[in-house]
Formats: structure tokens, sequence, C-alpha cells
């Protein structure tokens, strides 16, 4: 006889996520059988204030939209922007972005690393990658002047420029970096705390993945070789040789791998670029009034493709800005991934799209007129729509 | 098994993280920490209150008599208002010890000092 479906609620507070999300659960004994995820816990209204703000303004609020990635954001921000002004900022300012990009990407995916290790149990991998993540922090703070929020990108260029004397300090960090990220791979490769972990856990078949919108490094571990920085190419990555790394695996541990790899490229990408550093200005001054217009910016995130829309009407602050965030694009895939194994993997398979529910989360329900304010699951806003239209 | 060797490796050194507040790390040069008003060179031209992100600064009075108020709670250390500043008289400097357990005492008051016999 089989068992009856049990329902486990997940969140919104819950030791296994760093932030409020809820995820509500359908087992059958250890099998998850169904996933309904319910977003918007730390909705805090980015859109709106950026509307109410000038574009100076907004360059450092939408940096704030996520503490990891916050320099993809701000290219993103600043791509839109200066798509709408008909600006083209200087070639040495578009290898500093670069630069910096890449950099923040060896951060990210070696926190993710770090993070996923903890996820596992293993928290002596997660106190040693994190260990050694500090020398890419501090490299960004000798750039930039700040760890977290690096505020280098502005309208119409960087803010500051890399000395030679940077330059070198920043090779030499890398080289350390190098072979501690090599050795991390190979902990990863080797190691059986590892592998019995993530090996086969949490598949995302190439088809499941190109239906469901997956991105970034979620995707290229099912194999799909698509990154907006080889594929749609800004700022510098058309100058740059890399590779784009795929695994053909589908699960975690093929995401590990990818951004194992994906480090070992940032590494090199940022050698590239510091050893054919064009010279001149770093930016170009830029007016403060916008004219009409709209554009759509697309960045490679270190978690995927980060998407950015903006429509100005020829003032100082945009008429409406919207962000889509690469966490978002991955839900339905990590969706797809839970079902079918076990409770015991939640934790490590969510970890594994490298979930960042703050910048996600900009989506509530408001009625004006009736001054009330509700939050819907994507079932229920299907159901909505299809009342909707047998109203009609 | 794999890190057993690294592990080995390690016995015998000191820890990497350090004894703060007793030991503290240097910050790297050009940090954004807080920021600072030379009143004797602003001119009071308001482009630093005006394009603060998170409005932080409080500016009471006009033109040359203009005198400041930074609220270091709200400040997000991007060092616009330096950047912005025509005449330098912001600079971004190294401190960053600023915690407080009152929200009073993070209002750093910028005044301009009166010359009476005039």
């Amino acid at each position: 006889m089989p068992y009856p479906t049990i329902r486990i609620p997940f969140g919104p507070q819950h030791p296994a996520l760093k932030e409020p999300e809820y995820f509500m659960f359908e087992v059958e004994g250890e099998y998850v059988v169904d996933v309904k995820p319910r977003i918007g816990y730390a909705h805090r209204g980015i859109e709106k204030a950026a509307e109410n703000r000038t574009f100076i303004q907004d360059l450092y609020l939408i940096e704030h939209a996520c503490g990891i990635c916050s320099d993809a954001h701000t290219t993103c921000f600043t791509q839109v922007i200066e798509e709408i002004l008909g600006v083209d900022i200087p070639a040495r300012a578009k290898f500093i972005r670069t630069i910096i990009a890449e950099l923040e990407r060896i951060h990210s995916h070696s926190l993710w690393v770090g993070l996923a290790a903890h996820e596992i149990g293993f928290d002596t991998l997660f106190m040693y990658v994190w260990r050694d993540r500090e020398i890419v922090m501090d490299l960004l703070e000798l750039v930039s002047g700040n760890r977290v929020h690096y505020a280098i990108n502005t309208l119409g260029g960087v803010r500051r420029d890399i000395a030679p004397e940077k330059s070198e300090k920043i090779k030499k960090g890398l080289d350390v970096l190098q072979e501690r990220m090599k050795y991390y791979k190979e902990i990863g490769e080797t190691e059986q705390t590892v592998l019995k972990r993530t090996a086969k856990i949490g598949i995302l078949r190439p088809e499941d993945a190109l239906a469901l919108c997956a991105v970034g490094p979620t995707l290229r571990a099912s194999g799909i070789k698509h990154d907006v920085r080889a594929d749609d190419p800004y700022i510098a990555y058309d100058e740059i040789p890399f590779e784009v790394v795929t695994y053909d695996e589908c699960d975690v541990l093929s995401r590990l791998l990818v951004r194992c790899d994906e480090m070992r490229e940032s590494i090199n990408i940022i050698r590239y670029a510091l050893d054919h550093l064009p010279g001149g200005e770093i930016s170009v001054k830029v007016p403060r009034r916008v004219p009409e217009g709209e554009a759509v910016g697309r960045v490679e995130a270190p978690r995927g493709e980060l998407i950015h829309y903006a429509r100005t009407n020829g003032t100082t602050k945009p008429e409406r800005y919207m962000l889509r965030c690469p966490t978002l694009g991955n839900i339905p895939s990590v969706c797809k991934m839970l079902v079918g194994g076990y409770i015991a993997d939640i934790p490590i398979v969510l970890a594994g799209i490298d979930p960042c529910f703050a910048c996600m989360d900009r989506m509530a329900f408001v009625d004006v007129n009736k001054d009330k304010r509700w939050i819907w699951s994507g079932e229920e806003l299907r159901k909505y729509g299809i009342n909707w239209y047998q109203k009609e | 098994m794999a890190m057993v060797k690294e592990l080995l490796r390690h016995i015998f050194r000191k820890p990497v993280t350090l004894k703060y507040p007793f030991e503290k790390s240097k910050p790297a040069e050009g940090m954004r920490g807080r920021p600072i008003w030379d009143m004797e060179r602003c001119v009071g031209c308001e482009l630093c209150f005006r394009d603060c992100p998170s409005g932080a600064i409080e500016m009471i009075g006009r033109g040359s008599e203009a005198e400041f108020k930074h609220h270091l709670d709200r400040c997000i250390f991007c060092g616009r208002c330096e950047e912005v500043c025509p005449t330098n008289a912001i600079k971004m400097t190294e401190d960053y010890e600023l915690a407080s357990y009152d929200r009073a005492e993070m209002i750093i008051d910028f005044k301009r000092t009166r010359n009476e016999s005039i």
C-alpha cells in the first residue's frame, strides 16, 4: 500500500537558509514528490525607490540590491543608462570594469564553494576556502576602496584608476589564488565526503534546464554552453579570449566543478586585461538629465544572467526601473531538481543554485484603491489568471 | 581524507584571524571610511547634500553660511560627496571604527568658526 504524502513546510526561517524564503515540500516517505516555492519574504521595494531618486543616487541604490554581486548590478545599470544617453565609454574604463567584474566572480564563486561545503557538513573545507577568499577581498578593497560595495562604476566610466603598482599586487594575489583554487578543485574531485553528497544529486537534464530557463553556472553544469559574456559581449569581453566552461553530469558536483573552472578562467581574464590595459581617460562627463527612451541590459553576474530595464522621460529620475535577478530565473529549475530526491538533500540542492533571495524579492501585489497588499505564489497567480479570463 | 596533508601542515601555524580589538588590520590605501568636511574650503554649493544617495548629509543654512550634520548611521560610504565636491572640502578618511550604542553620538557636526570681532 502506498504511503500518503506528507507536507513539510520549509522556511521562511530555517537553519539551512541564510535568507527568509518559504518552500512547501510534499514528501512520500523520504522522497520529495512536489515543491511549491513562495517568494517575497525579503521584499525591499528597490524598484520603487529607484524611481524616486536621481540617476546618480540610483547608481548606489542599485549597487545595494545585492551584497555579493554588487558590481554586476552597477555594470548593468550603467550599461542601460549609457545606452539611452548614447555615450561610449573609454576603452580603459571598459577594461577596469571587466577586471572588477571578474574579481567579483572569483569572490562570489569561492564564497559559494565554502557555503556548499558547509551545507554538506564539511566545515574544514569551508574555513579554508573562506580564508583564501580574503585574498580576493583584499584585492577588491585595494582597487576600489571597499570590500563589498565597490562603487567603482559611474555613468560614463569608472571612478578609480588601476596604477601599475596596484596591478603588480593584483597579479601576485592571483598567483596565490590560482594555486589554492586548483587545490580545492582537486579536493572536490577526490574527497569522498564531497563526492558522496554531491555526485548524482539534484539532477537537472539539459532539456529541463532549457525549458525552465535556468541561468548561469546551473545551466552550464547541465552541459549547455550559454554565457552572456560570450554570446552578447558587453564591456571588454569581446577583446579578451576566454573559455565557456560546461560540464555534462547535470548534478551538484558538476555545478561545483563549473564554478572552480570559472574561477580559473576569471584569473586568466584578469591577467590578460591587466597586461593589455589600454591608456587614456577613465571616464567621460555625462549630463544629469537622461533623454526619453528605454533600454534593456544583460550582464553575466556570478550567479547567471542578470537583466535590467529602464524607461526614462527626459528628467533626472527614471520613470520605471526593473531588475530580473538570476536567482528568480533559477527557482523553477531548483524545484525540478528537488523532486525525486531525498529530504536530506534539500539544503545542498537549494544551495546548489547559489540562491540570493534578497536580490530576487521585489514582487508583491498592491491594490491601490482598497489599500490592501498581498503576495501570491505562482499557483495562485495561475488560478487568478484562469478565473479572470473565464469571467470575461 | 584528501585534506589531511593540508591540515597537518597547519597544525603548528598561528591562526590567520586577528585578535581584534587588540590587533587591527591596516586598511588598504584609499579605503573609504568616515568623510570629513573642511569648513574653511566649503563654499556651500549643496552638491554633496543633493547627491547623497542615502540622505546622510543634513545642511543647515545656505551658501557660505552653511553648516553640516553628517549622519554616520545613514552613510553608506560610497564617496560620492568627496567626488562631487568642487573645492575638495570633503575627504574620506581611513577611520572605520564607527559603531556606537547611541544614535545621537553618530551625528557629527561640522560648524564654521566665526570671527566675532569683525
